[in-house]
């Protein structure tokens, strides 16, 4: 018999190893998440998925499961504080999503919505971040970056590449291209990447794709980002 | 909802926005004909009042702030009226309008008057008529406080009517999926 755990009283099984989201999300229970990926190694960053373990915060992506602990997910206490962090990810880059090719499939926007966030409440950083159209397959608009890391991991781990990197501290952290030139057109990098596919958000993007699906008919326009926990694919 | 004795003043303005969330506005079609059983509109580019009347209760604001007039306008909407609502992507980030904020105001006035291609005798309009730029395009809640916000590019009007039915119902305003927008 497995072992199981509680969240928001609902009893989810789990097997030895399994962290807290993926135990969840096999059950159907959705936690809202940005940097976790079920492909890829957690990275605990960005903490949208924060729950309370026995009264305790801690990011569900990098917390084991144990049998018998009692998590907290899906209260207004913690989807506010998640709120926070999203409308930090908004101000801290420039978020246009009426003009990005993202919008409708972005999980930074859907997540906005999933957690009711009317306005990005703090001052806009407004920053300057020179897009990258030097490759000619690929365009990357470093204005969405929200510093996941998803495509650092894919690169590294999975294509063998190792095209990007995050450089800088705190504040200063920023996503750079590992050529000499710092421009995506003098790496290896080509669309047949695992890395060109998992940017959550608008940064990695085809070029010359643009807008083939129409705004209002796209991935989150259909259903709520919660409503699409697959538990087949997701689940490990 | 039972018609009220005394209908509530709604003042409107577009600031640096491009009208489009008026037009959603009018998208409620005849429902508009309900809403004026509740309402009344004061300064509005609907009625081309010029000035709010000091007793408002709801102010919609469209568009952010992209030179002094316009933190003007919204200085008097804020002292007006009792709630003021955000309305569209551009009063509440700055929108398309922001997209200039990374670049110095001088380069874009040198390259829209002075050095764009097919220009003459160029030069930077200066009639002190003229509202001065601001350095950069801000969202209004950064320059007074903003009551509600109504997300999208522009919002739908059942995005609209809903935030208005239910501020007018007294609840918490909400949107669930499908309304909520921010493209
Ligand atoms: S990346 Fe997402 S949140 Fe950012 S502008 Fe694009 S759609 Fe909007
Ligand atoms: S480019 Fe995309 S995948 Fe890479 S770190 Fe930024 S947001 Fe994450
Ligand atoms: S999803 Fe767990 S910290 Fe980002």
């Amino acid at each position: 018999m497995s072992q199981t755990f509680i969240i928001d009283g609902k009893t989810v099984p789990f097997e030895e190893g399994q962290t807290i989201i993926q135990a969840a999300t096999k059950a159907g229970v959705f936690i809202p998440h940005l940097c976790y990926h079920p492909d890829f190694k957690p990275h605990g960053s960005c903490k949208l998925c924060t729950v309370k373990v026995n009264g305790r915060q801690t990011a569900s992506c990098t917390m084991r499961a144990m049998a018998g602990m009692v998590v907290e997910s899906d209260t207004e206490e913690i989807n506010a504080e998640r709120r926070a962090l999203t409308q930090m990810l908004f101000v801290e880059g420039n978020h246009f999503c009426p003009s990005c090719e993202q919008s409708g499939n972005c999980q930074l926007q859907a997540t906005a919505y999933h957690l009711g966030m009317m306005s990005p409440h703090y001052d806009h950083f407004f920053p300057n971040r020179p897009v990258d159209a030097s490759h000619p397959e690929v365009l990357l608009d470093f204005n969405r970056c929200i510093l996941c890391s998803l495509c650092v991991r894919a690169s590294r781990d999975v294509d063998g590449k190792n095209v990007f990197a995050l450089s800088g501290r705190g504040i200063t952290t920023h996503l750079i291209v590992n050529a000499k030139s710092g421009q995506l057109a003098d790496t290896n990098f080509t669309l047949d990447d695992k890395a060109a596919h998992v940017c959550p958000v608008g940064v990695i993007l085809r070029k010359r794709k643009g807008f083939a699906v129409p705004i209002g008919e796209r991935t989150y326009d259909k259903q709520p980002i919660s409503g699409t926990v697959d538990a087949v694919t997701e689940g490990h | 909802m039972n018609a009220p004795t005394k209908k509530l003043k709604v003042a409107t303005t577009s600031l640096a926005g491009c009208f489009g969330c008026h037009m959603s506005f009018l998208d409620i079609d005849e429902r508009l004909f309900t809403l004026l059983d509740y309402i009344e509109f004061d300064r509005s580019p609907l009625t081309d009042i010029k000035h709010c009347s000091p007793d408002c209760d709801i102010g919609i604001i469209e568009g952010g702030l992209c030179n002094a007039e316009n933190v003007h306008v919204l200085r008097e909407f804020r002292k007006n009226c009792k709630v003021l609502i955000a309305i569209g992507a551009c009063a509440i980030n700055g929108g398309l309008p922001a997209q200039r904020n990374h670049l110095p105001l001088t380069t874009i006035l040198e390259e829209v008057y002075h050095t764009s291609p097919g220009l003459a005798n160029g030069m930077i309009p200066n009639d002190p008529e003229l509202p001065l730029p601001l350095d950069k395009v801000h969202p209004i809640h950064e320059v007074v406080k903003i009551d509600y916000f109504i997300p999208g590019c522009p919002p739908s009007g059942d995005a609209i009517w809903k935030v208005l039915t239910d501020l007018l119902a007294g609840r918490e305003p909400e949107l669930g999926h499908g309304l909520m927008h921010y493209d």
